[in-house]
């Protein structure tokens, strides 16, 4: 069983009005925004389930538009997210899809466009008090939550690539936590996703990207 | 130093001649790797958000996003400084505190879930209340938030704090249980009497249902937690006088999980049964028409 510290009793300090339809989609879109490295120029979200029916109530659209702006769940700015998101330019638009029940309850799409002009798709869902994990990258099945420092490297699946991306992490003395690989079909592009309790150092991206199978590494810290 | 169960909790108290919140000081220390200094911090950090939380919608009353609530907070303050309160000065100011937590929080304000964001201002009502009453420090009231954590951590590792898991018994419930108890410490009480006092209102409040009105954290969330103030107070005293209960917290919270998972669907958080499926709940809910 994972450690219950008394500020997960007493917390999170956030913006209400609730932990998982607020919070947890704050947090959902701030970890997106990361992922693509920030600077988002577009983005739709999709709400699934509860969140497609009382997303307004709950004020989860401006906690997602909070959230893909940078803005952490206890962010006062996140009231006024839709004001700040039209000032600085940035599309947005929200869809509901009520058909597909067999989603978890609380799972939102995001789909983004960088201002260089990167695309990416997340999937994630919110589990309550707080707490998220991202379930799709792009289509492909993943399972992170953004508690700990991450590495998400997107490689085809070519076999050196996950001692690779180990040596580039023991050699800059990064104790691993956990490291999961998920690929769409053997040989196929892969993603692996190594999270760590230590503060990852920025240089360690262009290291794992020394690889030639390698096409990208995105890193997501606290 | 860890503890699984309230057992354990008390054993610890009595062989190092502890309180309750210096053994879940200690807990958060060892399992935590943090120091007692950054942790009394960040304590002092939740304190200071849930005063700012409790206080504001007494003299400035907020429209809540779902449109249910909007200005209780300041009516009975204004009702309670007027001197009318039936309730007297720590409940008449508690259940305000507790109310226009719910209020901040259901118009996009910032609080401290405690433990859900549903029930965020039974902890803080009560304390705050006590605060004022007794001039009490902030010093000695960010140690009962310890206090109260301990009982928060118990009932979220053998049983839930999700009303869709367990129902309001499991969310304002818990927050009351933790409420009396860190009131309990507060007041001179004993661990015995923390403990007598957060089971009592566990069976007091055993069994009742979550059923928000259109799904949304307000109605009747917010009077639910004037009620968690006042079932904590109630226990509080009931243990502070010397009486014992004849059921251990454990039992207890192993009785709410139960109770709780046996509860239909329709009366966990779905706002498909109790207040939420009533003609008049049903009436301001604009989802299914």
């Amino acid at each position: 069983m994972s450690f219950i510290s008394v500020f997960d009793v007493l917390g999170p300090v956030m913006i209400g009005p609730s932990s998982s339809h607020t919070a947890g989609t704050a947090q959902i879109a701030f970890l997106a925004q990361k992922m693509i490295g920030g600077n988002v120029k577009k983005v739709e979200f999709i709400l699934y389930g509860s969140f497609a029916r009382t997303y307004q109530g709950h004020g989860t659209d401006r906690a997602l538009l909070g959230g893909i702006m940078g803005f952490s769940t206890d962010d006062t700015r996140i009231c006024d997210s839709f004001r700040i998101a039209q000032e600085r330019g940035l599309e947005f638009s929200f869809q509901i899809d009520e058909k597909d029940t067999d989603i978890y309850p609380n799972t939102v799409d995001i789909r983004m466009i960088s201002s260089e002009g990167r695309e990416m798709s997340v999937r994630g869902e919110s589990l309550g008090g707080g707490k998220v994990r991202i379930v799709r990258i792009n289509q492909v099945k993943v399972d992170f939550t953004g508690e700990y420092s991450a590495v998400i490297v997107i490689h085809w699946d070519k076999p050196g690539v996950a001692a690779h991306i180990t040596k580039c992490l023991s050699d800059s003395n990064v104790n691993i936590a956990f490291m999961r690989l998920f690929r769409e079909a053997k040989g196929h592009i892969a993603y692996t996703i190594v999270e760590s309790d230590d503060h990852l150092p920025w240089n360690i991206a262009e290291k794992i990207r020394e690889n030639s199978f390698v096409s990208d590494v995105m890193i997501v810290q606290p | 130093m860890d503890f699984r169960n309230a057992a354990e909790l008390l054993k610890l108290c009595h062989e190092n001649q502890m309180q309750i919140s210096d053994v879940m000081k200690q807990r958060e220390c060892s399992l935590g790797e943090t120091t007692m200094d950054a942790i009394g911090h960040r304590m002092k950090h939740v304190l200071d958000v849930m005063r700012q939380s409790a206080e504001a919608a007494l003299i400035n009353p907020r429209q809540s996003m779902g449109g249910l609530l909007g200005g209780e907070a300041k009516k009975l303050n204004t009702h309670r400084e007027e001197g009318k309160s039936i309730c007297g000065n720590i409940l008449g100011r508690g259940i305000a505190y507790a109310m226009g937590v719910l209020e901040v929080n259901a118009s996009m304000g910032l609080i401290v879930a405690a433990p859900t964001a549903g029930s965020a201002g039974i902890v803080p009502g009560l304390l705050l209340a006590l605060q004022d009453e007794y001039q009490i420090s902030d010093d000695r009231l960010v140690d009962a938030l310890f206090n109260a954590g301990a009982i928060g951590y118990l009932a979220m590792r053998n049983a839930t704090v999700a009303g869709a898991v367990g129902g309001c018994q499991a969310e304002v419930g818990v927050a009351s249980a933790m409420a009396a108890s860190a009131a309990v410490e507060l007041m001179g009480g004993t661990p015995e009497q923390c403990m007598s006092a957060a089971g009592t209102v566990l069976m007091n409040m055993l069994g009742l249902v979550c059923d928000p009105v259109g799904g949304l954290v307000e109605y009747p969330c917010q009077n639910r937690n004037a009620s968690g103030v006042a079932n904590a107070l109630i226990a509080a005293e009931i243990a502070l006088s010397g009486i014992r209960q004849l059921i251990p917290l454990d039992e207890m919270i192993s009785a709410m999980y139960t109770v709780g998972k046996r509860m239909p669907a329709e009366l966990r958080e779905t706002a498909l049964g109790g207040c939420a499926a009533t003609p008049a709940g049903c009436g301001l809910c604009s989802g299914c028409q």
